[in-house]
């Protein structure tokens, strides 16, 4: 029987009772703005935040006469990106130009890779609900930022900024190959992980280093034939990403329901509201003219130069992961030692001194990740050097400190102090553990003297108290006395 | 009374002390005073030129040498190559007011070398012409015939080295642009081979095909020039690696190639002045005289080559010129209350002349959606023909000889259909299709007393070889 569903709640909650009768098609744009030090055709810096219009030459002008010449960095940093998605690297290379006219682009056309990008097919690899599933690329190519027009300055002008103007990007586009928005969370969670990883990409979303568009459409289940698309833009943080496509896809699918038509355009995601509006039509398209760039020779990649990029480059995170697995870490653990490359160095090279694998994961997954959250540095920043903590996990093992101690009292000291080790610091400030029964009675005689009407509790037989016992004689040694030692000398005296 | 033949005897001439740099210069900008009607120069560096001379005449005293290869020689520059802090407008009014604010790479070496730059020449706007009427700053006259025009682009260059003006002139050859006026104004004019010269600072008008050219009175003088401003270059992608050969020593040195080629049928083509065709067979006959084998081939694309190049150039010339905004720098139409489209329509309109415009809207149109295979990708068909076309040809000639131009100067005015004016291009263009080098040299005088000459084109990279062979025919020509 067929049921009227009152608007409001649909939009807002009950998409998901759509679910079996719609699917969603995503692809995503993401550009990735490359860590060279200089432009993708001059040697004008990229250096982010210089005071507006300090990094322009004349060629990052487009003054009449410039040429442009490629920066061979920025093409190794596409091949890398390429290898790590298990893209085919295209060998013979060329650029070409995109026409438009836009106050921020100098040439009056953007050089990028039309026909032939660098990288093509592939996939990055993602976590779903499901389990793994590989996400289709159709390619990644290189190309020139554009300038940045600036409305807000001047009320009767639009400042230009080309600091910007001629800075490398990749472009990495999917298949319409996702279907939910949080496949494109994890999508772009996955890409960001891997520029970083590469150290091709600082990753940051808000200074728009990293940017996504994403193309969103929906269809009736079980059929092939793709639904008119619209392509949102201006998704500056991850979150957004999944926000701007959840918003479209139920707009989408309540537009089909009403009967109505779904108009192919370009929208723009607003984050104070976490909708979209519509800002063209594509029926008012640009025709971009694209034709080969005539002022850049085309470049052969050779073997070697691509040899030497594979051998160059780092063991991938779910490599990685894998490997923490098989030495006996939980997927948890290996998945946090891999959220970032200089966890996973740290990590490497602590384990390469040390068996304790779970006891080095916990020590870099807790008390360190911790010191270097709040410090706002990384981890190959971190003051600490691997064998320090080597020395101090084996100390935890050995027993002769405990776990709090080690990471409360003595890893601060450390920190910032390689010169010393564990063991001095330890001995230093008197922390060792004492299994010495005299000193441990002298505590439990204290501690069995100062809480009298907890001793006859215990004795009438709330057994449980004996924790708290153990707890004050740990608290008087100062974490020092070995707490086996201790229950055993209390439960003797007690039960006396 | 300084008088100039070669940059040799110039130099010889510094040397023992008969003359000087700043006499030199002096010389030059009386004779540019004196013809000034001729319009060939837009801006004059006088002050400039003369403090470099004597400059050079200081250092020349206290060292006793040369200060480079081009010492004193007085250079002229068309107005789409870039000079540091000097205007550059590619004649057009859209440029107007743009100083560069940097060398281009020929004028950087030609400095290095030694050379004074002596002002900048007036040419067709952004090198678009075969006539030097697109000026926006007024036709170039030719100085044999001051109501004939003196070809184009690269007019006013040409003429300052007919009229004495200047020693040696840089110009640019997209298509022809140096060699057809260097035929007008009876002098030696050289498009080497694509790339051989960077093109960095040199203003684009179609950049598969641009490439700086020289005009010299003499094949020796074009040399030394050449040999200096080529080479490799860190800042054009472009440019060829190849190491640069030391043209005016080897240009007596090596082996004169024998084996020459002419097209049947350009010669048979209808657009040809007879008398051009008469000159031409009957150097053919001079040439076989002395020991050259001369034959005929059959070059069945010649009607091609002229829409080829027009489609291709356009195109390139289309996204080149869409720079000139009025955003950055140059000519912007006043008029606040504008969208940003009606600033570039209006700017774009005013700034540009007709026949910039004609190339614009023909290149974009070449290039649309819809259009593209019909025209550009067809005409990079042809074009990838005759450069298979060339290979061919240079496996059994070492030369192919033809006319520059198929008829001699004209008058103003005279030309005013754009595809009769294309025409004027059907010899020179081919050598821009395929990357060659080729020269024009001014072998012949016309019935009605004005100057013209014939075309002399190599194998790519064969520049010396080209030099060489010319240097043999203008001797040839002056013993007849």
């Amino acid at each position: 029987m067929l049921q009227l569903i009152p608007l409001q709640p649909f939009i807002t909650r009950n998409t998901m009772s759509f679910a079996d009768k719609y699917e969603a098609v995503i692809g995503l744009e993401v550009h990735a703005q490359l860590a060279t030090a200089s432009k993708l055709f001059c040697g004008d810096s990229t250096a982010f935040g210089a005071a507006p219009n300090t990094h322009v030459s004349a060629i990052t002008l487009g003054h009449p006469g410039t040429l442009p010449m490629t920066n061979k960095k920025a093409v190794e940093y596409a091949i890398k990106m390429g290898l790590a998605c298990h893209c085919e690297i295209e060998r013979y290379n060329y650029f070409a130009r995109k026409n438009y006219f836009y106050p921020d682009l100098p040439k009056g056309y953007q050089v990028s890779q039309h026909t032939t990008p660098i990288c093509k097919g592939g996939y990055v690899m993602i976590k779903t609900e499901t389990g793994n599933r590989d996400i289709q690329l159709n390619r990644i190519h290189l190309e020139e930022d554009a300038g940045k027009s600036i409305h807000d300055i001047e009320e009767d002008y639009t400042c230009v900024d080309y600091n910007r103007a001629g800075t490398p990007l990749i472009e990495i586009v999917t298949e319409p190959d996702l279907h939910t928005a949080d496949e494109a969370y994890q999508y772009v969670t996955e890409v960001r992980r891997l520029v970083r990883w590469l150290g091709i990409c600082d990753g940051n979303m808000e200074e728009g280093s990293l940017r996504c568009d994403a193309n969103v459409s929906v269809r009736l289940k079980g059929e092939t034939k793709l639904g008119t698309k619209v392509e949102v833009k201006n998704l500056n943080s991850i979150r957004n990403v999944k926000r701007a496509i959840e918003y479209e896809i139920t707009r989408m699918i309540n537009l089909l329901e009403k009967g109505e038509r779904i108009i192919q355009q370009t929208r723009s995601f607003d984050a104070s509201t976490d909708t979209t509006f519509a800002i063209r039509d594509k029926e008012e398209a640009n025709d971009y003219r694209y034709f080969p760039e005539p002022d850049l020779s085309p470049f052969h990649l050779s073997e070697s130069f691509i040899q030497n990029i594979q051998e160059a480059q780092p063991a991938l995170p779910y490599e990685l992961q894998e490997k923490y697995k098989v030495a006996g870490l939980s997927e948890y653990d290996a998945a946090q030692l891999c959220t970032e490359k200089e966890i996973s160095d740290y990590y490497n090279k602590v384990i390469k001194h040390t068996t304790h694998y779970k006891a080095a994961a916990n020590w870099i997954n807790g008390p360190l990740r911790q010191h270097v959250n709040d410090a706002k540095i990384t981890f190959d920043q971190l003051q600490l050097s691997p064998l320090q903590l080597v020395a101090l996990i084996q100390m935890v093992e050995d027993g002769k400190v405990n776990f709090s101690v080690a990471s409360q009292r003595i890893l601060p000291v450390l920190i910032g102090n390689e010169e010393l080790t564990p063991l001095e610091v330890a001995t230093e400030m008197n922390l060792l553990q004492t299994s010495n029964s005299s000193e441990i009675e002298n505590w439990i005689d204290e501690v069995i003297k100062n809480m009298p009407d907890k001793v006859t509790e215990y004795k009438r037989g709330k057994k449980g108290l004996i924790g708290l016992f153990v707890g004050e004689v740990k608290k008087r040694s100062k974490g020092k006395a070995d707490p086996k030692a201790v229950t055993d000398l209390l439960q003797q005296k007690l039960n006396a | 009374m300084f008088s100039f033949t070669s940059i040799k005897d110039y130099h010889a001439d510094l040397l023992h002390g008969r003359t000087t740099c700043v006499a030199a210069v002096q010389y030059f900008l009386a004779q540019i005073a004196t013809k000034k009607h001729l319009n060939a120069f837009l801006e004059v560096y006088a002050e400039e030129a003369l403090a470099r001379a004597a400059q050079l005449d200081d250092s020349l005293t206290e060292s006793g040498s040369l200060q480079g290869p081009l010492h004193g020689v007085v250079i002229g520059l068309k107005d789409v190559i870039c000079y540091k802090d000097h205007a550059v407008t590619a004649a057009s009014k859209i440029l107007e007011g743009f100083t560069s604010i940097y060398n281009a790479t020929a004028v950087e070496r030609l400095l290095a070398a030694g050379a004074v730059i002596i002002g900048r020449q007036n040419c067709d706007e952004f090198a678009m012409g075969s006539s030097n009427e697109n000026s926006a700053y007024g036709n170039v006259l030719n100085d044999a015939d001051n109501d004939r025009v003196p070809g184009g682009s690269s007019g006013g260059s040409a003429v300052a080295v007919q009229a004495g003006l200047c020693m040696v002139s840089l110009g640019s050859d997209t298509g022809g642009s140096v060699r057809q006026p260097a035929d007008f104004c009876g002098i030696v004019g050289m498009k080497p081979t694509y790339g051989r010269i960077s093109r960095y600072g040199l203003i684009a008008y179609a950049s598969s095909f641009d490439q700086i050219g020289i005009f010299a009175r003499s094949v020796p003088d074009l040399a030394i020039v050449l040999e200096i401003i080529a080479g490799k270059d860190a800042y054009d992608s472009t440019a060829s690696a190849t190491p640069v050969e030391s043209y005016s020593h080897l240009l007596h040195q090596v082996a004169t190639p024998k084996r020459i080629a002419y097209f049947r049928q350009a010669l048979e083509h209808a657009a040809l002045d007879p008398e051009i065709a008469a000159a031409f067979r009957s150097f053919i006959k001079t040439l076989t005289d002395n020991g050259y084998e001369v034959e005929p081939i059959d070059f069945e694309y010649l009607d091609y080559v002229v829409p080829a190049y027009y489609v291709l150039t356009t195109a390139e010339a289309s996204s080149n010129l869409s720079r000139y905004d009025g955003v950055k720098y140059g000519y912007r139409s006043n008029g606040n209350d504008v969208s940003l489209t009606q600033m570039y329509n209006k700017t774009r309109t005013e700034g540009f002349g007709k026949e910039v415009q004609r190339r614009i809207l023909l290149g974009t149109f070449v290039l649309s959606a819809g259009y593209f295979d019909a025209y550009f990708t067809k005409a990079q068909k042809v074009r990838y023909l005759l450069v298979e076309k060339t290979k061919e040809i240079f496996s059994q000639f070492d030369a192919i000889i033809s006319p520059t131009v198929p008829s001699p100067a004209f008058k103003f005015g005279e030309i005013s259909d754009p595809i009769e004016m294309f025409l004027a291009d059907i010899y020179t263009v081919f050598a821009n299709l395929t990357g060659i080098p080729a020269i024009s040299l001014p072998l012949f005088i016309h019935s009605n007393n004005i100057p013209f000459g014939m075309q002399v084109m190599t194998f790519q990279e064969n520049d010396l070889c080209l030099l060489s062979l010319s240097e043999q025919m203008m001797q040839l020509a002056s013993k007849k």
